[in-house]
């Protein structure tokens, strides 16, 4: 114990004094160069974990989600845009984003234990999983959705009749957000018993 | 003995027969092939191409989206669907198609709700929702497309044919 106290005394001692060999300006200078540095890797290695490529290195991602947007028009469509996985589920903002990334731990967690690693486990999960993107785009106002379909950019007359009476009324109001009707777009739904009356079956 | 050896020449001679028929009749069949092959006989789905062939898809036509509803060519065919439903799930997990047409939200969606006959089953007694039998909608109810007619529709309505009939008893 009162080796570790000496040492920590003898560490507090190097560092609170100034430095009797270095310039100042190498000091500065070289710590603002390692800043740099650490913050571009920090950010580039955070950005990696939002490739489709990193998404779909796990067939749990690769064989479920994936597979079921890519018959969809957010995948494959006339114009050629695409949006990928973190463009629906990671938000843009750093500081959410940051927010997301360490939520996504429990998703490691999950990964390791094989929680959703078979076809039935993923099926069982989907309502849940579901869910909580639901109840996320919910609380932020469909902020990723927002990030590419502007409502002030809307065109109501090129919309169909019934989009645009539901834009321009429900939607233009706040009273709705966009995924309170556009669930299941990019994947499928699951088993919507209890869920919403309307579509579910028995 | 003399029928043993006939029945052994037959043999022989059918033996021959047929394996110079197997190298020839490939020959000539695969001739025959592409004469059948370039002229078929019937017009299906691909065109007139042939079977070893792989055609260009037709374009796919825009999907009729008007929201107006059609007339229906005898009382008992079951409504076409007028705007597009491409994008719709109708699996067993969800019935997009109900989110509008059944009974709770069809006020609010102004859809015309699904009639009572979907909730009856096969004994004529009415459920509480709709019925297992009418759950996939797209059994009986097809969107339509803005293309042109294949082919001439021939189609006589019933009311003419009723017409006509009383037009002759006279």
């Amino acid at each position: 114990m009162n080796k570790i106290i000496h040492l920590l005394k003898l560490g507090w001692t190097i560092l609170s004094k100034p430095a009797v060999h270095l310039s100042l300006g190498f000091l500065t200078i070289s710590g603002f160069i390692a800043g740099v540095i650490f913050w571009g890797g920090f950010n580039t290695a955070m950005e990696l974990t939002n490739t489709e490529e990193f998404c779909t290195s796990c067939h749990e991602m690769r064989d479920n989600p994936f597979m079921e947007l890519q018959t969809t028009i957010h995948y494959s469509n006339r114009s050629g845009v695409r949006a990928i996985c973190s463009d629906c589920h990671v938000p843009h903002n750093w500081t959410d984003k940051i927010a997301r990334k360490m939520q996504a731990s429990k998703e490691v967690w999950g990964k390791i234990f094989g929680t959703i690693d078979t076809r039935e486990k993923f099926e069982a999960h989907r309502l849940q999983l579901a869910q909580n993107e639901w109840t996320r785009l919910k609380a932020n106002d469909s902020l990723e959705c927002r990030n590419c379909h502007q409502f002030d950019s809307m065109d109501f007359t090129r919309q169909s009749k019934r989009a645009a009476a539901q834009h321009s009324s429900a939607l233009a109001s706040g009273e709705k957000t966009c995924i309170d009707c556009h669930k299941g777009i990019a994947h499928k739904l699951p088993n919507m018993e209890g869920v919403r009356e309307g579509g579910s079956p028995h | 003995m003399k029928a043993l050896t006939i029945k052994n020449a037959m043999t022989f001679a059918m033996t021959a027969v047929l394996a110079i028929s197997s190298i020839a009749l490939p020959l000539t069949a695969s001739a025959e092939e592409k004469v059948i092959d370039n002229a078929p006989q019937v017009s299906t789905l691909r065109g007139t191409a042939p079977l070893n062939a792989e055609v260009t898809p037709p374009i796919i036509e825009m999907v009729e989206n008007n929201d107006l509803k059609r007339q229906r060519d005898y009382p008992q065919q079951p409504p076409t669907i007028p705007h597009d439903i491409s994008k719709y799930q109708l699996d067993k997990n969800f019935n997009k198609c109900m989110d509008c047409h059944s009974r709770k939200f069809a006020d609010e969606a102004q859809a015309p709700a699904v009639s009572v006959t979907h909730y009856m089953n096969r004994d004529g007694d009415f459920l509480g929702e709709v019925s297992p039998r009418r759950y996939f909608c797209t059994q009986c109810h097809v969107h339509q497309l803005e293309g042109k007619p294949l082919v001439e529709n021939e189609f006589v309505d019933m009311e003419k044919l009723i017409r006509q009939s009383h037009k002759q008893a006279k």
